[in-house]
């Protein structure tokens, strides 16, 4: 798969371009009048996503990881258009995707994380289907059923399913149809935000099979955000790992399972449960990455992982470290280890 | 099971023998004031039928007209069942109305509100925190005062003391709801606003208001005696319950008590049963309370 960096312009189809997402906390009526008779109060402002710059490629499936609360869902509805960042700019084939307070584009599409809470509960799945395409006219009103019919048995669902309603159907059934929701308006990326996390894992893995079965039959590309690097090494043709609203490292995804470079992606690698082989034990044993996330409120100074980097230096202590990109092998990093040319060995590294 | 959420609902509410009792004597009433004209012997706003001769009759006496006047006659000879069953015919038609219309516009605006958020949200809701702090009486008895009397008064009168319930109780439905993903999944299609707010969000929020109507009608009903028996409500050709209590205000202690009494019963007896009903259907919308 070749890197963004070296791909044409015209094969990029996503660009987001220092992208940020600040919330501001609401302020007190006492802290507004201390505001306003100067008195010097920290921003009380959370940093969900900071400066985050992501391209995807025509046809690629870029897997966006991190623990709960490190800014991923924000910057997938970002990327989808949901939201309006703070800062930084998304555009897709070179248009914004949101501009005057709306969404403009159809198409990027979302399939949400839960599909007991992204499909109305008083409509029936069809007239849900249909209701974006017949609005944007991809079908007419008369060939809506038809067309329901096409997409549900294309996520492998029995066209009959069009007259129920969601609380009739299983969360897989759900997330099947809240998959055909987001296809029928035919999209050119699908944004899937954690799209199995809340499902049983039999289901799981017959709805990663059918985003696989899918992307081949559609050529989608995707941005597929989880907190499962099992389940995105299934998908991913790339992988960016985010580590409290910024990134950390982003690359090929044989290259990041293989040789993961930053100590958080490593330690990740690392807390991935597997089946130990015998004689394996304690060399694979499961290791959570230790300590916990710290608050964005109150983000560390200077590399915002040091904390609970087992690599730390004093410079982590103090200085952010930049995040480089080597356009060459597609790579980007921001650890202060690599600055010093060190060759990492990883603990997930060993196969 | 089989039926779709309404047989459930039924099924549940059903468990409630108070309330089936209450929806029963509502249904009669209703039944009742919308026969009136083939129920009640006798046209109450027909003057040439009335006689002075049969004035103040008490129940059991048969007047002039041949039948007898089952909850005696008032001071202008009318008979008082006749005269209830009209008045309750006006008492329900107002309150309906200006229940449905403070529904639509309470409605409307809560939505709205809630749906763009922001100054306008704030500006909106402090509007309707304000008018909720007063009594809806006072507003209506104001209202009245300014507009005048009339049937179509009365009820923008009380459409307009009343609408700020349903607005808050909107508001806060919509808010909560307005943060699901179903919403945020149709606005990113993207659909106009506009379409996700009435196609929506507003069927996801309706059943609190149904039972915030169900009370809201009850009150409307109330409000309205309130100001007809103060005489600020419909003109005198249009006795509603309210008036006909204030017709036997002055008879009460010459121990003529039926002139008051009866219109006073059966105002009790609906405003009662409309609150045990909605009281049954809050206790089946709200989670918290099912069992």
């Amino acid at each position: 798969m070749p890197s963004p960096a070296v791909a044409g312009a015209d094969r990029v189809l996503l660009d987001a371009v220092g992208v940020s997402m600040r919330f501001q906390r609401r302020l007190s009526l006492g802290e507004r009048i201390a505001g306003r008779l100067g008195a010097g109060l920290p921003p009380a402002s959370v940093g969900a996503v900071e400066d985050v710059s992501l391209r995807i490629v025509r046809g690629e499936t870029l897997g966006l990881v991190g623990e709960s609360g490190c800014g991923k869902t924000t910057l997938g509805r970002i990327v989808a258009g949901i939201l309006a960042p703070t800062g930084g700019t998304v555009r897709l084939d070179g248009a914004p995707v949101r501009a005057g307070g709306r969404k403009l584009t159809t198409r990027v599409q979302t399939v949400f994380q839960d599909p007991f809470a992204s499909l109305n509960p008083r409509r029936r799945v069809g007239a849900q289907i249909a209701e974006g395409p017949v609005a944007h006219g991809a079908t007419t009103a008369a060939g809506a059923a038809a067309y329901v019919a096409g997409w549900l048995e294309r996520v492998g669902l029995d066209p009959a399913y069009a007259g129920r309603f969601p609380h009739q159907l299983s969360g897989g059934q759900r997330q099947r149809v809240a998959i055909a929701r987001a296809l029928a308006m035919r999209p050119d990326l699908l944004v899937c935000d954690e799209p199995v996390a809340s499902l049983d894992v039999s289901i799981q893995a017959q709805i990663i099979n059918l985003l696989l079965d899918l992307r081949a039959e559609l050529g989608l590309t995707c941005l597929f955000i989880s907190h499962d690097l099992g389940v995105v090494r299934h998908l991913a043709d790339r992988v960016a790992v985010m580590y409290l609203g910024r990134l950390v490292e982003e690359g090929p995804a044989a290259t990041i399972y293989a040789a993961p470079a930053h100590p958080y992606t490593q330690a990740l690698l690392a807390s991935v449960p597997r089946i130990a082989r015998r004689g394996d034990i304690g060399r694979h044993a499961f290791r959570p990455v230790a300590g916990e996330l710290p608050s964005p409120l109150a983000p560390p100074a200077g590399c915002a992982f040091h904390p609970r980097c087992p690599h730390a230096m004093p410079v982590c202590r103090s200085r952010r470290p930049d995040y480089c990109v080597d356009e060459g092998q597609g790579r980007g990093l921001a650890c202060h280890l690599a600055d010093r040319g060190e060759p990492l060995a990883g603990p997930a590294s060993s196969h | 099971m089989t039926g779709g959420p309404l047989a459930a609902f039924w099924h549940d509410f059903r468990g409630n023998r108070v309330a089936v009792a209450a929806l029963v004597v509502v249904l009669l009433l209703l039944a009742g004031a919308l026969s009136a004209p083939w129920l009640a012997p006798q046209d109450p706003y027909d003057q040439v039928t009335l006689s002075l001769l049969d004035a103040r009759r008490p129940p059991g006496f048969v007047g002039s007209g041949g039948y007898v006047h089952l909850l005696g006659t008032d001071p202008s000879g009318r008979d008082m069942l006749s005269a209830i069953l009209y008045g309750l015919r006006i008492s329900l038609q107002i309150g309906v109305f200006a229940g449905a219309c403070a529904l639509v516009a309470g409605t409307t605006i809560g939505l709205v509100a809630a749906f763009v958020g922001g100054r306008l949200e704030q500006a909106i809701m402090r509007v309707v925190d304000l008018q909720l702090s007063f009594p809806a009486i006072l507003l209506a008895l104001i209202l009245v005062a300014l507009l005048g009397q009339g049937r179509g008064q009365l009820i923008a009168a009380l459409a307009a003391a009343q609408y700020a319930y349903f607005a808050r109780t909107a508001h806060g439905a919509a808010a909560a709801e307005r943060r699901k993903d179903y919403i945020e999944a149709v606005l990113a299609t993207p659909l106009p606003a506009a379409r996700v707010v009435f196609r929506h969000l507003l069927p996801n929020i309706l059943p609190p208001l149904i039972v915030v109507a169900t009370v809201q009608i009850a009150n409307a009903i109330a409000l309205e005696a309130t100001l007809s028996f103060l005489g600020l409500g419909l003109p005198i050709t249009e006795p509603s319950l309210g008036m006909l209590i204030a017709n036997g205000f002055q008879h009460l202690m010459n121990g003529r008590y039926w002139i008051s009494i009866y219109p006073g019963v059966a105002l009790m007896v609906l405003v009662v049963a409309i609150n045990l009903v909605g009281d049954q259907v809050r206790d089946q919308v709200n989670p918290r309370l099912r069992r």
